[in-house]
């Protein structure tokens, strides 16, 4: 038997749009994940110190604020720095051509507005490290 | 408010009706659905008749200007004058954002809407580490005075109105405006326009915020009693429902949380002794217009006369501006889809109508690349031009609340008043507002609806076209998208560091230092003191600072 896919849920940035983020934490709770949620504006280190405390296998990072090109990036040099066997997941609002950019910074898989909760499930678990599948 | 003979006779048709020519009908061809219910989940009939209306008595609707203002806030609504047509801008600096405005006034726009960058909505300078990457971004950057100036280089502001988005650091910006208008020697009774400083629904929907609750609803009585005592036509706090929508709540809810909010406002002032008819008539309001057409309009007669009896009945209030709810209204920026845009200005357009068929005093309609961008040039224009066309080609505007009287809309009316009273008495139950927000309850409810509305937009039941029915594949968009010229976050640091430079900072500390003197004191009024830190150069992520240092910070526990 595996163990539940450990998900930290993370805002970063300073915009409070919580709306699609705890549709998602939910849809991946009621699908059997662990989810832990760090609630609004977080940094980057704070993000990844919890991802290394909670030793989870995905974090999945919302961003609507526009900044997604400063933080991501960021976050995912952190998450490379400390050693972090999680996979990067970024959702919210973030034009197409802004895409390669973020997947050649490290983000696993990037799912956009309007991507059904049972599309995110499956993209998470997709993108998961193979020992959590 | 029909004769109760005619009501029995009107009831018996209907019922011989629905015995046979229904009956027949049905049993050839059933209804796509076996129940209808709104956007809210309110179930709704197939047909309406004066039966559904005859428990509500013609008071209850009255005539337009007056008590309870179910059908307008004004005797004449738009035959006097249209809404205002006010399209929020702002990114970049202050300059940039001056042009925009510039242009919007150009093309006809009657009022202006400002719209600040994150690091401005949550109290940092655009030199702060949190600010990084942010600086200009969804919002135009204000860090002091100069910046304010900048913005609002050759507007009038005794001639054309300006609505403020801002809420945790409303009171800074507010102080900014006041010494705007003092430098350029302006009368202060004779601006008009609004702050929408309403932080409640900040703790509940939006979820920017800074100060804990206790000192924020001190921040809120000091600019609603400054207002009152210096600024006879500008409302200081737009007490929004539009947030609450967009955060997943039904259009009941809407209506609900922010009647709740508002009852916190009003307790908070009358608390500190200020009488409710001194301050009650620049309380203005703002909703959101959702895709739901007949309910949207319910939603808005029923706030007006939620609104009016509250103020009347619970707090006692005398003068008809008091109870008498105008309101702000933005087309729901939720329901517009990435996948085939030009479907957004339709949307857009539906939703405007029933703003105007239900009434609003200002409007903004959303551009069709809000889904993913902010607003282009011509993506804003289309959407005023979306106004314009209601305001002088439908000739919807002729007639006051041109709805009032059918019996559906009027019979749905009552049915969002009778649940919005329903959840106030709850709230009532659980101790006010605030004990409510403080035990999570609002944002409980809210995260509800939102999974719902997800669910059910997954399975198909609530259509979103181009989404989940006539899909298309993903094509170009067809309107160029709004580019963040990546110099402003540099040139912004730099304005702000020379304002540092060029100010008298000995003076900025002394002043800096009264403002947490008088913040320590709650009876006293943080804006006078707030207003000589701006014009004395103090910059916002300074003043915030100060205070952060001596009330703490919001905590949320989230829930989901």
């Amino acid at each position: 038997m595996t163990l539940p896919l450990r998900v930290l849920v993370a805002k970063v940035g300073l915009d409070g749009h919580d709306r699609g983020v705890k549709v998602v934490a939910r849809a991946r709770r009621d699908a059997g994940m662990d989810v832990i949620y760090t609630g609004l504006h977080r940094t980057p280190e704070e993000v990844v110190a919890a991802a290394v405390q909670e030793d989870v296998d995905v974090v999945g990072v919302s961003i609507l604020s526009g900044a997604h090109m400063t933080l991501i990036p960021r976050l995912a040099a952190l998450l490379r720095e400390a050693d972090a066997d999680a996979a990067l997941v970024v959702g919210g609002v973030i034009p197409d051509e802004d895409i390669p950019a973020l997947k050649a910074a490290g983000a696993a898989d990037v799912v956009l507005q309007d991507a059904p909760p049972d599309e995110v499930v499956r993209r998470v678990r997709d993108a998961a490290p193979q020992r959590a599948r | 408010m029909f004769d109760p003979d005619e009501i029995e006779r009107i009831r018996q048709a209907r019922e011989a009706w629905e015995a046979s020519e229904l009956r027949e009908f049905l049993a050839r061809q059933p209804e796509a659905r076996t129940e209808f219910r709104t956007g809210s989940g309110l179930p709704v009939q197939r047909v309406y008749t004066p039966a559904d209306v005859a428990g509500t008595p013609f008071d209850a609707i009255g005539l337009p200007g007056q008590y309870p203002f179910t059908r307008g806030p004004y005797p004449t609504m738009y035959r006097g004058r249209l809404w205002t047509m006010r399209q929020i801008a702002g990114y970049g600096t202050g300059e940039d954002t001056n042009r925009r405005f510039r242009y919007l006034i150009e093309q006809g726009q009657t009022g202006l809407s400002v719209d600040f960058d994150m690091p401005t909505l949550m109290g940092y300078d655009s030199d702060d580490p949190r600010a990084l990457g942010e600086v200009g971004r969804e919002g135009v950057a204000v860090d002091t005075l100069d910046d304010m100036e900048a913005l609002f280089a050759g507007v009038d502001l005794e001639r054309i109105s300006v609505s403020m988005t801002i809420n945790p650091t409303a009171w800074i910006l507010l102080a900014m405006y006041v010494a705007l208008a003092r430098r350029r020697g302006l009368d202060l009774d004779r601006l008009s326009g609004t702050v929408q400083a309403d932080i409640l629904k900040e703790y509940v929907a939006q979820k920017e915020w800074i100060f804990p609750i206790r000192p924020s609803m001190r921040l809120m009585r000091d600019m609603i009693v400054f207002c009152a005592d210096h600024m006879a036509r500008y409302n200081p706090i737009n007490i929004s429902g539009y947030h609450i929508s967009e955060a997943g709540a039904t259009s009941v809810q809407e209506v609900a949380f922010t009647m709740a909010n508002g009852i916190a406002y009003v307790e908070e002032v009358t608390r500190s002794g200020v009488p409710v008819d001194r301050f009650a008539p620049r309380l203005a309001f703002y909703f959101v217009a959702q895709a739901d057409f007949f309910e949207e309009v319910a939603k808005f007669r029923a706030a007006r006369r939620i609104w009016a009896r509250i103020m009347k009945e619970r707090f006692g209030a005398t003068r008809p501006e008091s109870m008498r709810l105008r309101f702000h209204c933005q087309t729901a920026a939720a329901t517009l889809t990435k996948a085939q845009p030009l479907n957004n200005v339709v949307r857009t357009a539906l939703q405007a109508l029933s703003a105007v068929l239900g009434g609003a005093q200002s409007l903004h309609t959303n551009g069709l690349d809000e889904a993913y961008a902010i607003p282009s040039e011509l993506a804003m224009k289309v959407a005023l031009r979306t106004q314009q066309i209601i305001a002088d080609e439908t000739r919807v505007t002729s007639v006051v609340d041109p709805l009032g009287g059918s019996w559906y809309v009027e019979a749905l009316t009552s049915d969002v008043e009778r649940e919005v009273l329903a959840i106030l008495a709850r709230v009532d139950a659980m101790g006010g507002t605030i004990r409510a927000i403080e035990e999570g309850w609002f944002q409980r409810e809210i995260a509800e609806s939102a999974y719902q509305f997800a669910r059910r937009k997954a399975a198909g039941e609530q259509v979103v076209i181009g989404v989940n029915r006539h899909v298309e594949p993903p094509e170009p968009s067809p309107v160029e998208i709004h580019r963040v010229d990546p110099e402003v976050e540099a040139r912004q640091v730099a304005r702000v560091q020379a304002v540092r430079r060029r100010r008298d900072g000995a003076r900025v500390e002394a002043l800096l230092e009264r403002l947490v003197a008088v913040a320590r004191d709650p009876a006293a009024n943080l804006l006078p003191v707030t207003i000589e830190c701006v014009e004395a150069g103090a910059t916002l992520g300074e003043v915030v600072a100060r205070l952060r240092d001596l009330w703490g910070s919001y905590v949320e526990r989230p829930v989901f």
